[in-house]
């Protein structure tokens, strides 16, 4: 048999190999009695026995899993999901079609949801109605063979859970999403996962290799393929075991210098699935989300910066002020322009809305007592923009005072992102501390969108006019002991990590799931000039 | 009768692990309760997790309640106090 190749999406990074099992729907032989009493009765004990072989399931969960098996209990506990089913029969139609009926009809409800997270919901749906099936039709629960690679259509949550996947294995689908349950257990539990791979027919027991690092699955494969595969597979395993294992420590560089290893938070709850003590802070956390849906009220906003600054124990929490406008338009806030990348955003925007931005320094005041609080603000070009931010925090800090409410004032920061304050950060020596966004300031030093695909190559943080930016300000801050970071994509990239030593940089801030790897760029770097031979 | 509205303020939205802590506490009250995401409806029973999360309801929704029954006013107050609150996932989670 030849070697055969199909490409998908990956939904979890790895690599698997192994003999191939599809995880087709058996034939479902269901014999209808013709009694619509008996065709109930007979609803009802599948139904009961597939909620009870789930509640099975949930004694050896961990706590992730647990929750999405209750989901799923709750609804076989709930007579309104088989209540259509049940009407059905009365009618005459037998019980496997009965409840496949109902069930498509809720399944195709959430596959027309808007929200990627409620069209992901079908899938648990269908495992619902399938684990009803089988048992209607006597058929015992489709186990798959540990160390196999899956091959379906979609895999359900309890599928996925019935698999001892410390014997290795992955999941193909040719179907599936990567916001899925499934897909989530699989990224916690490290288990390979490609999602819509098409045109392969491979059958059980097919040898397969799974690269879910670049999308891949290779089915019968010939030894060049196998040779390629081993050498990459080896090489990701050493990087992820390297790095997994070292994420407690201080990350620091071939030549012993120690590099602050900050996170970029979009969402508070992102926090919930990070330990504070892999990282030393968070050196960037968005307050974008808040506008999500329109202006957020003050205590709305006080939770969310109080939830971050108590799970980060001390270690220092950088929030910065709105970033609206550009790419990113709230609804009663920004403005439409005809070129917002240069147009009204950032701190422009907010201080053009004192209304909405006095709440959110309030909210920030009130917060800082709880934690290391910093605060800076986006898209600062000129130093008297500073100093009318600067204005309103200490206003608001006097109302907070005269009212008595408890609050403290953190050190107030700037993003350098505009080109004008790369090129003479001398003009703002008197800012608390400076963090390189490096999306931004290599778009504009470049002139290259990075929303342009057209213009991608362009948009190369590690282009020599951007990195000599980048080490002039580090430079003028390290003279005058202002605290610098970078917060850019820039910061999680392996390969221009070693780049942004050199041009000094001591803390960099990352993708909360770059974390392993980027500290591990950064113990196989060296801040001393060419010592790791890149660029 | 009682009646309430509340800001769903859970990062989610009422997804599956906040849908389920409703419609558990729903059932503690004999009360009959029903949402609905405007308050001309269409209102549906608390009390099932199948017709809560169908209803769909993102982040930022308003969502209505109103209840019928002794313990009417409890249970109104009990499902505010749980969604503002965030579902007591300390704000909100990433996962369902």
């Amino acid at each position: 048999m030849p070697t055969l190749r199909g490409n998908g999406t990956v939904a979890s990074i790895g690599y698997a190999s192994g003999p191939l099992f599809r995880l087709d729907q058996d034939e479902l032989g269901y014999r209808p009695s013709g009694e619509p009493a008996t065709e109930a009765a007979r609803l009802r004990d599948a139904i009961a026995a597939a909620a009870s072989a789930v509640l099975v399931l949930i004694e050896d969960a961990d706590e992730d899993s647990a929750a999405i098996l209750e989901f799923q209990v709750a609804m076989f506990e709930d007579d309104a999901l088989a209540e259509p089913a049940f009407d059905a029969i009365e009618d005459g139609v037998d019980a496997a079609t009965a409840w496949t009926a109902a069930l498509d009809e809720q399944i195709a409800g959430y596959d027309a949801a808007d929200d990627a997270y409620f069209r992901a919901r079908s899938a648990d749906l269908a495992d619902i109605r399938d684990r009803v099936l089988r048992g209607l039709s006597g058929l015992a629960d489709t186990r798959a063979p540990d160390g196999a690679v899956l091959f379906a259509r979609e895999l359900t949550p309890t599928q996925f859970l019935t698999v001892d996947w410390g014997q290795g294995g992955g999941i193909v689908l040719t179907e599936g999403s990567a916001a899925s349950h499934v897909a989530m257990l699989a990224r916690a539990r490290g288990v390979p996962m490609l999602i819509g791979v098409r045109g392969l027919a491979p059958v059980d027991d097919d040898f397969v290799l799974l690269d879910a690092e670049h999308g891949e699955v290779i089915v019968q494969p010939d030894p060049e393929a196998r040779r390629d595969f081993l050498k990459s597979s080896t090489l990701h395993n050493q990087l992820v075991q390297r790095a997994r294992s070292r994420m407690g420590e201080k990350a620091v560089t071939r030549n012993g210098q120690p590099i602050d290893v900050l996170v970029n938070i979009a969402q508070p709850a992102e926090v919930e699935t990070i330990d504070i003590a892999h990282c030393d802070g968070v050196g960037l956390m968005r307050t974008e989300f808040l506008f999500g849906d329109g202006l957020p009220d003050e205590e709305t906003q006080y939770r969310a910066y109080r939830r971050v600054l108590e799970w980060a124990t001390g270690k220092p929490v950088t929030i910065r002020t709105v970033d609206a406008g550009g790419d990113k338009p709230v609804p009663g806030f920004t403005v439409e322009e005809g070129n917002p990348f240069l147009g009204l955003r950032g701190l422009r925007l907010s201080l053009t809305r004192p209304d909405v931005f006095r709440v959110q320094i309030r909210a920030l005041l009130r917060a800082a007592p709880h934690g290391a609080l910093k605060v800076m603000f986006p898209m600062v070009s000129i130093i008297g923009e500073y100093h009318a931010a600067v204005a309103l925090f200490a206003e608001e800090a006097a109302a907070l005072s005269a009212a008595g409410i408890a609050h403290a004032m953190p050190p107030l920061g700037i993003m350098v992102e505009v080109p004008a304050v790369a090129i003479h950060p001398q003009t703002f020596a008197e800012v608390a501390f400076f963090s390189i966004g490096s999306n931004d300031l290599t778009q504009y030093v470049m002139a290259a969108g990075r929303d342009n695909g057209a213009v991608a190559a362009l948009n190369d943080t590690r282009n020599p006019a951007v990195l000599s930016l980048i080490r002039t300000v580090v430079t003028f801050a390290d003279k005058n002991a202002i605290p610098i970071s970078l917060c850019g994509d820039a910061g999680s990239d392996p390969a221009v990590i070693p780049a942004l030593l050199r041009a000094g940089l001591r803390a960099l801030s990352v993708a909360p799931a770059q974390l392993p790897l980027a500290k591990a760029a950064i113990s196989q770097a060296s801040t001393s000039d060419g010592a790791d031979g890149q660029d | 009768m009682a009646e309430a509205r509340v800001l769903i303020t859970h990062d989610v939205g009422l997804h599956a692990r906040p849908s389920v802590k409703l419609t558990k506490l729903a059932k503690g009250f004999g009360a009959r309760i029903d949402l609905a995401l405007t308050e001309a409806g269409p209102w549906v029973d608390a009390k099932s997790i199948v017709k809560v999360m169908a209803t769909k309801a993102p982040k930022g929704a308003t969502l209505f309640l109103r209840a019928e029954g002794d313990d009417a006013a409890d249970a109104i107050a009990a499902i505010v106090g749980l969604i503002e609150r965030d579902f007591d996932e300390g704000g909100s989670h990433a996962h369902p």
